[in-house]
Protein backbone atom coordinates (compact mmCIF):
# COMPACT_ATOMS: atom_id res chain seq x y z
CA UNK A 1 0.00 0.00 0.00
CA UNK A 2 1.59 3.28 -1.12
CA UNK A 3 0.70 6.15 1.23
CA UNK A 4 0.80 9.07 -1.19
CA UNK A 5 0.00 11.55 1.60
CA UNK A 6 3.26 10.81 3.39
CA UNK A 7 5.59 9.46 0.69
CA UNK A 8 8.41 11.88 -0.15
CA UNK A 9 10.02 11.94 -3.58
CA UNK A 10 13.31 10.82 -2.07
CA UNK A 11 11.71 7.79 -0.39
CA UNK A 12 9.74 6.93 -3.54
CA UNK A 13 12.96 7.08 -5.54
CA UNK A 14 14.66 4.76 -3.05
CA UNK A 15 11.78 2.26 -3.21
CA UNK A 16 11.81 2.34 -7.02
CA UNK A 17 15.56 1.79 -7.15
CA UNK A 18 15.37 -1.05 -4.61
CA UNK A 19 12.64 -2.70 -6.67
CA UNK A 20 10.18 -2.50 -3.74
CA UNK A 21 7.60 -0.82 -5.98
CA UNK A 22 7.32 -0.52 -9.74
CA UNK A 23 6.98 2.67 -11.73
CA UNK A 24 3.52 1.57 -12.85
CA UNK A 25 2.36 0.93 -9.25
CA UNK A 26 3.63 4.31 -8.15
CA UNK A 27 1.92 6.24 -10.95
CA UNK A 28 -1.28 4.24 -10.40
CA UNK A 29 -1.25 5.09 -6.68
CA UNK A 30 -1.34 8.82 -7.49
CA UNK A 31 -4.05 8.36 -10.12
CA UNK A 32 -6.08 6.49 -7.51
CA UNK A 33 -5.58 9.26 -4.94
CA UNK A 34 -6.62 11.79 -7.56
CA UNK A 35 -9.72 9.70 -8.24
CA UNK A 36 -10.58 9.68 -4.54
CA UNK A 37 -9.79 13.25 -3.51
CA UNK A 38 -9.58 15.54 -6.52
CA UNK A 39 -13.29 15.96 -6.93
CA UNK A 40 -13.18 17.79 -3.60
CA UNK A 41 -9.82 19.56 -4.03
CA UNK A 42 -9.88 20.35 -7.77
CA UNK A 43 -6.10 20.58 -7.81
CA UNK A 44 -5.88 19.36 -11.40
CA UNK A 45 -7.21 20.81 -14.63
CA UNK A 46 -5.94 17.83 -16.61
CA UNK A 47 -4.76 14.37 -15.54
CA UNK A 48 -2.41 12.31 -17.74
CA UNK A 49 -2.26 8.60 -18.40
CA UNK A 50 0.93 6.81 -17.33
CA UNK A 51 3.43 7.35 -20.15
CA UNK A 52 5.39 4.31 -18.89
CA UNK A 53 8.83 4.24 -17.34
CA UNK A 54 10.22 4.02 -13.83
CA UNK A 55 10.71 7.67 -12.96
CA UNK A 56 8.94 9.68 -10.29
CA UNK A 57 5.62 11.32 -11.14
CA UNK A 58 5.37 15.11 -11.02
CA UNK A 59 2.53 17.63 -11.25
CA UNK A 60 3.03 20.70 -13.42
CA UNK A 61 1.33 24.07 -13.02
CA UNK A 62 -0.84 24.79 -16.01
CA UNK A 63 1.11 27.87 -17.09
CA UNK A 64 4.04 25.60 -18.01
CA UNK A 65 3.89 24.24 -21.55
CA UNK A 66 3.69 20.46 -21.98
CA UNK A 67 3.92 18.93 -25.44
CA UNK A 68 0.67 17.24 -26.44
CA UNK A 69 -0.97 18.03 -23.07
CA UNK A 70 -3.40 20.97 -22.78
CA UNK A 71 -1.91 24.09 -21.19
CA UNK A 72 -4.65 26.57 -20.34
CA UNK A 73 -3.04 29.02 -17.88
CA UNK A 74 -6.42 28.84 -16.12
CA UNK A 75 -7.92 30.93 -18.92
CA UNK A 76 -10.69 30.50 -21.46
CA UNK A 77 -8.26 32.18 -23.83
CA UNK A 78 -6.15 28.99 -23.91
CA UNK A 79 -8.87 26.44 -23.07
CA UNK A 80 -8.12 24.36 -26.17
CA UNK A 81 -4.42 25.17 -26.53
CA UNK A 82 -2.14 22.14 -26.84
CA UNK A 83 1.58 23.05 -26.98
CA UNK A 84 3.68 21.51 -29.72
CA UNK A 85 6.84 21.62 -27.58
CA UNK A 86 7.84 21.16 -23.94
CA UNK A 87 8.98 24.02 -21.74
CA UNK A 88 12.68 23.66 -20.89
CA UNK A 89 11.83 22.79 -17.28
CA UNK A 90 9.54 19.97 -18.46
CA UNK A 91 12.18 18.76 -20.89
CA UNK A 92 14.70 18.65 -18.01
CA UNK A 93 12.27 16.75 -15.79
CA UNK A 94 11.65 14.22 -18.57
CA UNK A 95 15.40 13.87 -19.16
CA UNK A 96 15.57 12.77 -15.49
CA UNK A 97 12.85 10.22 -16.17
CA UNK A 98 10.10 12.19 -14.39
CA UNK A 99 6.57 11.54 -15.64
CA UNK A 100 3.92 14.26 -15.83
CA UNK A 101 0.89 13.31 -13.72
CA UNK A 102 -1.18 16.24 -14.80
CA UNK A 103 -1.59 20.00 -15.00
CA UNK A 104 -2.50 21.89 -11.88
CA UNK A 105 -4.98 24.69 -11.39
CA UNK A 106 -3.90 28.32 -11.29
CA UNK A 107 -5.40 31.77 -11.14
CA UNK A 108 -5.87 32.95 -14.70
CA UNK A 109 -2.45 33.76 -16.20
CA UNK A 110 -1.06 33.29 -12.66
CA UNK A 111 -2.81 36.48 -11.52
CA UNK A 112 -4.21 35.99 -8.06
CA UNK A 113 -3.65 34.69 -4.54
CA UNK A 114 -6.39 32.07 -4.14
CA UNK A 115 -7.03 30.23 -7.49
CA UNK A 116 -10.47 31.84 -7.44
CA UNK A 117 -9.51 33.68 -10.63
CA UNK A 118 -9.20 30.39 -12.52
CA UNK A 119 -11.70 30.27 -15.38
CA UNK A 120 -12.28 26.62 -14.46
CA UNK A 121 -13.24 27.04 -10.80
CA UNK A 122 -11.13 27.29 -7.65
CA UNK A 123 -9.02 24.64 -5.94
CA UNK A 124 -9.66 23.82 -2.30
CA UNK A 125 -7.28 23.62 0.65
CA UNK A 126 -6.56 20.02 1.72
CA UNK A 127 -6.55 21.12 5.40
CA UNK A 128 -10.05 22.58 5.10
CA UNK A 129 -11.85 22.47 1.75
CA UNK A 130 -13.97 25.52 2.62
CA UNK A 131 -10.74 27.54 2.41
CA UNK A 132 -8.50 28.61 -0.46
CA UNK A 133 -5.18 26.88 -1.12
CA UNK A 134 -3.53 30.23 -1.95
CA UNK A 135 -2.49 31.31 -5.39
CA UNK A 136 -1.73 31.53 -8.04
CA UNK A 137 -0.15 28.08 -7.73
CA UNK A 138 -2.86 26.73 -5.44
CA UNK A 139 -3.33 23.64 -7.60
CA UNK A 140 0.30 22.52 -7.25
CA UNK A 141 0.29 23.19 -3.49
CA UNK A 142 -3.04 21.40 -2.96
CA UNK A 143 -1.84 18.45 -5.05
CA UNK A 144 1.34 18.02 -2.96
CA UNK A 145 -0.39 18.43 0.42
CA UNK A 146 -3.40 16.37 -0.63
CA UNK A 147 -1.22 13.38 -1.60
CA UNK A 148 -2.06 13.82 -5.29
CA UNK A 149 1.58 14.31 -6.35
CA UNK A 150 4.93 13.73 -4.64
CA UNK A 151 6.11 17.13 -5.82
CA UNK A 152 5.22 19.76 -8.39
CA UNK A 153 6.42 22.67 -10.47
CA UNK A 154 5.03 26.11 -9.77
CA UNK A 155 5.71 29.61 -10.99
CA UNK A 156 6.10 32.75 -8.94
CA UNK A 157 5.79 36.40 -9.93
CA UNK A 158 4.94 38.05 -6.60
CA UNK A 159 4.40 35.05 -4.30
CA UNK A 160 2.62 32.38 -6.35
CA UNK A 161 4.85 29.52 -5.11
CA UNK A 162 5.60 30.67 -1.56
CA UNK A 163 2.12 31.83 -0.50
CA UNK A 164 0.23 28.65 -1.57
CA UNK A 165 3.00 26.55 0.05
CA UNK A 166 2.39 28.53 3.26
CA UNK A 167 -1.39 28.12 3.13
CA UNK A 168 -1.21 24.38 2.34
CA UNK A 169 1.68 23.56 4.71
CA UNK A 170 4.41 22.45 2.33
CA UNK A 171 7.79 23.59 1.04
CA UNK A 172 8.06 25.96 -1.92
CA UNK A 173 11.06 27.72 -3.40
CA UNK A 174 10.95 30.83 -5.49
CA UNK A 175 14.47 30.66 -6.95
CA UNK A 176 16.78 33.58 -7.68
CA UNK A 177 15.66 35.38 -10.82
CA UNK A 178 17.52 33.93 -13.81
CA UNK A 179 18.34 30.52 -12.34
CA UNK A 180 15.45 28.62 -13.97
CA UNK A 181 14.45 28.85 -17.63
CA UNK A 182 11.08 30.36 -18.57
CA UNK A 183 11.22 29.04 -22.14
CA UNK A 184 7.81 27.55 -22.88
CA UNK A 185 6.18 29.12 -19.81
CA UNK A 186 3.16 31.41 -20.31
CA UNK A 187 4.56 34.89 -19.61
CA UNK A 188 2.99 37.21 -17.04
CA UNK A 189 5.59 39.79 -15.91
CA UNK A 190 8.95 38.95 -17.41
CA UNK A 191 11.23 40.85 -15.04
CA UNK A 192 9.66 38.89 -12.15
CA UNK A 193 8.44 35.47 -13.35
CA UNK A 194 10.35 32.44 -12.02
CA UNK A 195 9.61 28.71 -12.11
CA UNK A 196 10.29 26.75 -8.94
CA UNK A 197 9.66 23.53 -6.99
CA UNK A 198 6.90 22.63 -4.54
CA UNK A 199 7.59 19.62 -2.31
CA UNK A 200 6.85 17.89 1.00
CA UNK A 201 10.24 18.69 2.49
CA UNK A 202 13.34 20.77 1.90
CA UNK A 203 15.51 17.95 0.54
CA UNK A 204 12.95 17.10 -2.16
CA UNK A 205 12.66 20.79 -2.95
CA UNK A 206 16.44 21.12 -3.32
CA UNK A 207 16.63 18.01 -5.47
CA UNK A 208 13.92 19.22 -7.85
CA UNK A 209 15.63 22.61 -8.01
CA UNK A 210 18.87 20.87 -9.03
CA UNK A 211 17.00 19.22 -11.91
CA UNK A 212 15.32 22.32 -13.34
CA UNK A 213 17.91 25.07 -12.74
CA UNK A 214 20.78 26.23 -14.90
CA UNK A 215 21.52 28.19 -18.03
CA UNK A 216 19.28 27.61 -21.06
CA UNK A 217 20.20 28.74 -24.56
CA UNK A 218 16.48 29.35 -25.19
CA UNK A 219 16.13 31.88 -22.33
CA UNK A 220 18.68 34.67 -22.53
CA UNK A 221 17.93 35.79 -18.95
CA UNK A 222 19.28 32.54 -17.45
CA UNK A 223 22.68 32.36 -15.79
CA UNK A 224 25.03 29.70 -14.45
CA UNK A 225 23.94 28.36 -11.07
CA UNK A 226 26.12 27.19 -8.14
CA UNK A 227 26.08 23.41 -7.63
CA UNK A 228 23.04 22.50 -5.53
CA UNK A 229 23.87 20.82 -2.20
CA UNK A 230 21.25 18.55 -0.66
CA UNK A 231 21.00 19.71 2.97
CA UNK A 232 21.81 17.18 5.67
CA UNK A 233 22.98 18.89 8.88
CA UNK A 234 20.98 20.09 11.86
CA UNK A 235 23.21 22.90 13.08
CA UNK A 236 22.82 26.58 12.23
CA UNK A 237 26.08 27.55 13.95
CA UNK A 238 27.58 30.66 12.42
CA UNK A 239 24.50 31.56 10.43
CA UNK A 240 23.38 35.17 10.88
CA UNK A 241 19.60 35.49 10.66
CA UNK A 242 17.95 38.91 10.42
CA UNK A 243 14.40 39.55 11.57
CA UNK A 244 13.10 42.57 9.63
CA UNK A 245 10.94 44.48 12.06
CA UNK A 246 8.44 45.73 9.46
CA UNK A 247 7.91 42.28 7.94
CA UNK A 248 7.24 40.72 11.31
CA UNK A 249 5.11 43.49 12.73
CA UNK A 250 3.19 44.52 9.59
CA UNK A 251 -0.43 45.47 10.00
CA UNK A 252 -2.70 42.53 9.29
CA UNK A 253 -0.41 39.73 10.51
CA UNK A 254 -2.63 37.40 12.55
CA UNK A 255 -1.49 36.80 16.15
CA UNK A 256 -1.41 33.02 15.58
CA UNK A 257 0.88 33.52 12.58
CA UNK A 258 3.25 35.76 14.57
CA UNK A 259 3.34 33.27 17.41
CA UNK A 260 4.27 30.31 15.17
CA UNK A 261 6.98 32.35 13.44
CA UNK A 262 8.41 33.45 16.81
CA UNK A 263 8.69 29.81 17.86
CA UNK A 264 10.57 29.02 14.64
CA UNK A 265 12.97 31.92 15.27
CA UNK A 266 13.60 30.63 18.81
CA UNK A 267 14.42 27.22 17.33
CA UNK A 268 16.88 28.87 14.94
CA UNK A 269 18.64 30.51 17.88
CA UNK A 270 18.83 27.26 19.83
CA UNK A 271 20.32 25.53 16.76
CA UNK A 272 23.18 28.00 16.94
CA UNK A 273 22.13 30.83 14.63
CA UNK A 274 22.89 34.42 15.59
CA UNK A 275 19.53 36.17 15.43
CA UNK A 276 19.24 39.95 15.25
CA UNK A 277 16.72 42.60 14.32
CA UNK A 278 16.96 44.52 11.05
CA UNK A 279 14.84 46.90 9.02
CA UNK A 280 13.35 47.12 5.51
CA UNK A 281 11.09 50.12 6.04
CA UNK A 282 10.33 51.24 2.51
CA UNK A 283 10.37 47.77 0.95
CA UNK A 284 7.36 46.77 3.00
CA UNK A 285 5.53 50.09 2.90
CA UNK A 286 5.94 50.67 -0.85
CA UNK A 287 6.44 47.11 -2.16
CA UNK A 288 2.83 46.32 -3.02
CA UNK A 289 2.27 49.63 -4.82
CA UNK A 290 5.51 49.16 -6.76
CA UNK A 291 4.58 45.60 -7.71
CA UNK A 292 1.06 46.46 -8.81
CA UNK A 293 2.48 48.95 -11.30
CA UNK A 294 5.47 46.98 -12.62
CA UNK A 295 3.70 43.61 -12.95
CA UNK A 296 0.55 44.92 -14.73
CA UNK A 297 2.68 47.08 -17.03
CA UNK A 298 4.65 44.03 -18.12
CA UNK A 299 1.48 41.92 -18.26
CA UNK A 300 -0.25 44.41 -20.54
CA UNK A 301 2.62 43.95 -22.97
CA UNK A 302 2.90 40.15 -22.61
CA UNK A 303 -0.84 39.59 -22.98
CA UNK A 304 -1.01 41.65 -26.17
CA UNK A 305 -0.14 38.44 -28.04
CA UNK A 306 -3.62 36.98 -27.42
CA UNK A 307 -5.27 38.41 -30.50
CA UNK A 308 -7.16 35.44 -31.93
CA UNK A 309 -4.84 35.24 -34.94
CA UNK A 310 -2.26 32.53 -34.27
CA UNK A 311 -3.43 30.40 -31.34
CA UNK A 312 -5.93 30.43 -28.54
CA UNK A 313 -9.53 31.60 -28.61
CA UNK A 314 -11.01 33.46 -31.55
CA UNK A 315 -14.37 35.20 -31.33
CA UNK A 316 -16.19 36.29 -34.48
CA UNK A 317 -15.90 39.85 -35.78
CA UNK A 318 -16.65 41.58 -39.07
CA UNK A 319 -13.15 42.94 -39.41
CA UNK A 320 -9.74 42.23 -37.84
CA UNK A 321 -9.99 44.86 -35.13
CA UNK A 322 -13.47 43.78 -34.06
CA UNK A 323 -12.36 40.13 -34.00
CA UNK A 324 -9.39 41.02 -31.75
CA UNK A 325 -11.49 43.13 -29.37
CA UNK A 326 -14.22 40.47 -29.12
CA UNK A 327 -11.66 37.70 -28.60
CA UNK A 328 -10.01 39.60 -25.75
CA UNK A 329 -13.37 40.45 -24.21
CA UNK A 330 -14.50 36.82 -24.24
CA UNK A 331 -11.16 35.15 -23.49
CA UNK A 332 -9.89 37.18 -20.50
CA UNK A 333 -11.54 37.12 -17.09
CA UNK A 334 -11.85 40.18 -14.86
CA UNK A 335 -8.40 40.03 -13.23
CA UNK A 336 -6.36 39.94 -16.46
CA UNK A 337 -8.63 42.69 -17.80
CA UNK A 338 -7.98 44.84 -14.72
CA UNK A 339 -4.23 44.31 -14.92
CA UNK A 340 -4.07 44.90 -18.67
CA UNK A 341 -5.92 48.20 -18.20
CA UNK A 342 -3.86 49.31 -15.18
CA UNK A 343 -0.69 48.44 -17.07
CA UNK A 344 -1.81 50.19 -20.24
CA UNK A 345 -2.76 53.27 -18.22
CA UNK A 346 0.55 53.29 -16.28
CA UNK A 347 2.55 53.05 -19.51
CA UNK A 348 0.52 55.53 -21.52
CA UNK A 349 1.91 58.84 -22.60
CA UNK A 350 1.41 61.49 -19.92
CA UNK A 351 1.23 58.95 -17.07
CA UNK A 352 4.45 56.98 -17.65
CA UNK A 353 6.64 59.16 -15.42
CA UNK A 354 4.08 59.38 -12.64
CA UNK A 355 3.44 55.63 -12.43
CA UNK A 356 5.75 53.19 -14.20
CA UNK A 357 8.81 55.43 -14.03
CA UNK A 358 8.34 55.99 -10.28
CA UNK A 359 7.71 52.30 -9.66
CA UNK A 360 11.00 51.40 -11.33
CA UNK A 361 12.80 53.85 -9.05
CA UNK A 362 11.07 52.43 -5.97
CA UNK A 363 12.32 49.05 -7.17
CA UNK A 364 15.88 50.36 -6.89
CA UNK A 365 15.20 51.46 -3.31
CA UNK A 366 13.87 47.97 -2.46
CA UNK A 367 16.99 46.36 -3.93
CA UNK A 368 19.29 48.70 -2.02
CA UNK A 369 17.51 48.11 1.29
CA UNK A 370 17.91 44.36 0.87
CA UNK A 371 21.57 44.73 -0.18
CA UNK A 372 22.24 46.68 3.01
CA UNK A 373 20.55 44.06 5.20
CA UNK A 374 22.56 41.26 3.60
CA UNK A 375 25.80 43.00 4.54
CA UNK A 376 24.97 42.04 8.12
CA UNK A 377 22.90 38.87 7.73
CA UNK A 378 23.06 35.64 5.70
CA UNK A 379 19.30 35.43 5.47
CA UNK A 380 16.15 37.07 6.80
CA UNK A 381 12.92 35.53 8.08
CA UNK A 382 9.28 36.54 8.35
CA UNK A 383 5.82 35.06 7.94
CA UNK A 384 5.19 34.16 4.28
CA UNK A 385 1.53 35.13 4.43
CA UNK A 386 0.06 37.51 7.02
CA UNK A 387 -2.87 35.13 7.46
CA UNK A 388 -3.65 31.44 7.37
CA UNK A 389 -5.85 30.14 4.52
CA UNK A 390 -8.99 32.27 4.22
CA UNK A 391 -12.52 31.21 3.27
CA UNK A 392 -13.38 30.83 -0.39
CA UNK A 393 -15.20 33.97 -1.53
CA UNK A 394 -13.92 36.14 1.36
CA UNK A 395 -11.87 38.53 -0.79
CA UNK A 396 -13.04 37.78 -4.28
CA UNK A 397 -14.93 41.07 -4.75
CA UNK A 398 -12.18 43.26 -3.31
CA UNK A 399 -9.10 43.27 -5.57
CA UNK A 400 -7.04 45.39 -3.17
CA UNK A 401 -7.69 43.12 -0.17
CA UNK A 402 -6.59 40.22 -2.38
CA UNK A 403 -3.41 42.10 -3.41
CA UNK A 404 -2.43 42.60 0.25
CA UNK A 405 -2.00 38.82 0.70
CA UNK A 406 1.34 39.30 -1.02
CA UNK A 407 2.66 42.16 1.12
CA UNK A 408 5.42 39.99 2.64
CA UNK A 409 6.37 37.98 -0.46
CA UNK A 410 6.53 40.87 -2.92
CA UNK A 411 9.58 42.90 -1.75
CA UNK A 412 12.12 40.09 -2.29
CA UNK A 413 10.56 39.25 -5.67
CA UNK A 414 11.09 42.86 -6.79
CA UNK A 415 14.76 42.48 -5.83
CA UNK A 416 15.16 39.16 -7.67
CA UNK A 417 15.96 37.30 -4.44
CA UNK A 418 15.29 33.64 -3.66
CA UNK A 419 12.71 32.79 -1.01
CA UNK A 420 11.83 29.51 0.64
CA UNK A 421 8.61 28.69 2.49
CA UNK A 422 8.62 26.00 5.13
CA UNK A 423 5.65 25.15 7.35
CA UNK A 424 6.36 26.21 10.95
CA UNK A 425 3.22 25.42 12.91
CA UNK A 426 -0.54 25.73 13.06
CA UNK A 427 -2.88 28.59 13.86
CA UNK A 428 -6.57 27.78 14.24
CA UNK A 429 -5.73 24.30 12.92
CA UNK A 430 -4.29 25.68 9.66
CA UNK A 431 -0.65 25.79 8.52
CA UNK A 432 1.56 28.84 9.06
CA UNK A 433 4.44 29.43 6.64
CA UNK A 434 7.89 30.74 7.52
CA UNK A 435 9.61 32.69 4.76
CA UNK A 436 13.41 32.55 4.48
CA UNK A 437 15.00 35.03 2.07
CA UNK A 438 18.64 35.29 1.11
CA UNK A 439 20.82 37.24 -1.31
CA UNK A 440 20.84 36.23 -4.98
CA UNK A 441 22.13 32.67 -5.56
CA UNK A 442 21.95 31.75 -1.86
CA UNK A 443 19.63 28.76 -2.41
CA UNK A 444 22.07 26.39 -0.69
CA UNK A 445 21.98 28.54 2.46
CA UNK A 446 18.17 28.59 2.37
CA UNK A 447 18.08 24.81 1.98
CA UNK A 448 20.52 24.32 4.83
CA UNK A 449 18.57 26.58 7.19
CA UNK A 450 15.19 25.28 6.02
CA UNK A 451 16.22 21.67 6.51
CA UNK A 452 17.63 22.23 10.00
CA UNK A 453 14.51 24.13 11.07
CA UNK A 454 12.26 21.50 9.52
CA UNK A 455 13.91 18.82 11.69
CA UNK A 456 13.58 20.95 14.81
CA UNK A 457 9.96 21.96 14.16
CA UNK A 458 8.83 18.41 13.23
CA UNK A 459 5.74 19.74 11.45
CA UNK A 460 3.47 16.96 10.17
CA UNK A 461 2.78 17.86 6.52
CA UNK A 462 -0.20 15.52 6.21
CA UNK A 463 -3.38 17.56 6.72
CA UNK A 464 -4.90 16.66 10.09
CA UNK A 465 -8.29 15.66 8.67
CA UNK A 466 -6.64 13.18 6.25
CA UNK A 467 -4.40 11.39 8.79
CA UNK B 1 -6.63 61.88 -6.11
CA UNK B 2 -9.12 62.20 -8.94
CA UNK B 3 -11.09 59.11 -9.90
CA UNK B 4 -10.73 57.99 -13.49
CA UNK B 5 -13.61 58.83 -15.75
CA UNK B 6 -15.79 56.60 -17.86
CA UNK B 7 -14.14 58.07 -20.96
CA UNK B 8 -10.68 57.22 -19.62
CA UNK B 9 -11.73 53.60 -19.02
CA UNK B 10 -13.00 53.38 -22.59
CA UNK B 11 -9.82 55.00 -23.92
CA UNK B 12 -7.55 52.56 -22.04
CA UNK B 13 -9.71 49.61 -23.13
CA UNK B 14 -9.46 50.79 -26.72
CA UNK B 15 -5.65 51.07 -26.47
CA UNK B 16 -5.55 47.53 -25.01
CA UNK B 17 -8.00 46.22 -27.65
CA UNK B 18 -10.57 45.14 -25.07
CA UNK B 19 -14.26 45.28 -25.87
CA UNK B 20 -16.22 46.16 -22.70
CA UNK B 21 -19.94 46.01 -21.98
CA UNK B 22 -21.62 49.00 -20.31
CA UNK B 23 -21.82 47.06 -17.05
CA UNK B 24 -18.09 46.26 -17.23
CA UNK B 25 -17.17 49.89 -17.86
CA UNK B 26 -18.99 50.93 -14.69
CA UNK B 27 -17.48 48.17 -12.57
CA UNK B 28 -13.93 48.67 -13.86
CA UNK B 29 -14.21 52.44 -13.42
CA UNK B 30 -14.71 51.89 -9.68
CA UNK B 31 -12.10 49.14 -9.30
CA UNK B 32 -9.41 50.80 -11.43
CA UNK B 33 -9.87 54.07 -9.54
CA UNK B 34 -9.35 52.25 -6.23
CA UNK B 35 -6.29 50.43 -7.54
CA UNK B 36 -4.73 53.59 -9.02
CA UNK B 37 -5.30 55.39 -5.75
CA UNK B 38 -3.50 52.58 -3.88
CA UNK B 39 -0.53 52.38 -6.26
CA UNK B 40 -0.15 56.19 -6.32
CA UNK B 41 1.61 55.68 -3.00
CA UNK B 42 4.85 55.49 -5.02
CA UNK B 43 4.60 59.29 -5.52
CA UNK B 44 5.13 59.93 -1.80
CA UNK B 45 8.86 59.26 -2.07
CA UNK B 46 11.49 61.69 -3.29
CA UNK B 47 12.98 59.68 -6.14
CA UNK B 48 14.87 62.42 -7.97
CA UNK B 49 18.32 60.90 -7.28
CA UNK B 50 17.32 57.24 -7.67
CA UNK B 51 17.97 55.45 -10.96
CA UNK B 52 15.31 53.04 -12.29
CA UNK B 53 15.60 49.25 -12.11
CA UNK B 54 14.12 47.40 -15.07
CA UNK B 55 15.61 43.99 -14.39
CA UNK B 56 16.86 42.33 -11.20
CA UNK B 57 20.11 40.90 -12.62
CA UNK B 58 22.96 42.93 -14.00
CA UNK B 59 23.64 40.73 -17.01
CA UNK B 60 24.93 41.73 -20.41
CA UNK B 61 23.59 40.42 -23.69
CA UNK B 62 23.58 36.68 -24.18
CA UNK B 63 24.79 35.91 -27.66
CA UNK B 64 23.97 32.78 -29.63
CA UNK B 65 26.06 31.35 -32.44
CA UNK B 66 24.58 32.46 -35.76
CA UNK B 67 24.03 28.97 -37.13
CA UNK B 68 20.85 27.27 -38.36
CA UNK B 69 19.18 24.84 -35.97
CA UNK B 70 15.96 22.80 -36.12
CA UNK B 71 12.73 24.72 -35.58
CA UNK B 72 9.00 23.91 -35.62
CA UNK B 73 7.55 22.38 -38.75
CA UNK B 74 4.87 24.45 -40.48
CA UNK B 75 2.19 21.97 -39.42
CA UNK B 76 3.31 22.30 -35.79
CA UNK B 77 3.39 26.08 -36.04
CA UNK B 78 -0.19 26.08 -37.35
CA UNK B 79 -1.42 23.33 -35.02
CA UNK B 80 -3.25 25.78 -32.74
CA UNK B 81 -4.28 28.31 -35.40
CA UNK B 82 -7.97 29.30 -35.32
CA UNK B 83 -7.94 29.41 -39.14
CA UNK B 84 -5.26 28.48 -41.66
CA UNK B 85 -5.10 29.05 -45.38
CA UNK B 86 -2.15 27.35 -47.05
CA UNK B 87 0.90 28.59 -45.14
CA UNK B 88 -0.80 31.63 -43.63
CA UNK B 89 -2.84 32.47 -40.55
CA UNK B 90 -6.21 33.56 -41.87
CA UNK B 91 -7.95 36.52 -40.19
CA UNK B 92 -10.94 38.71 -41.07
CA UNK B 93 -10.22 41.66 -43.41
CA UNK B 94 -8.63 44.74 -41.88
Amino acid sequence: MIDTLRLTAEEAKRQLEAGEISGAELFAAYLEAIGVRDEELHAYLHVCADPGGDGLPIAVKDVIGTKGVPTTAGSKMLEHYVPVYDATVVERCKAHGLRVLGKTNTDEFAMGSSTENSAFGPSHNPWDPTRVPGGSGGGSAAAVSGGLAPWALGSDTGGSIKQPAALCGNVGLRPTYGTVSRYGVVAFASSLDQVGPVAKNVRDCAYLYSIISGRDANDSTTVDVPVVELPAGDSLKGLRIGVPKEMNEAEGIEPGVSAAVRVAIEHAASLGAEVGECSLPRSVEYGVACYYLVAPAEASSNLARYDGARYGLRSPGDDFREMVMNTRHDGFGDEPKRRIMIGTYALSSGYYDAYYGKAQRVRTIIRREHDAVFEQFDLIVSPTSPTVAFELGAKVHDPIAMYLNDVLTIPSCMAGLPGLNIPCGLSEGLPVGLQLIGPQFSENTLFRAGHALEQALAFDVVPARLR
Amino acid sequence: MARITREEVLQVARLARLELTDEEVGRFQEQLSDILEAVSKVSELDLSDVPPTAHPLEIANAWAEDVPHPSLSLDDAFANAPERQDDHFKVPPA
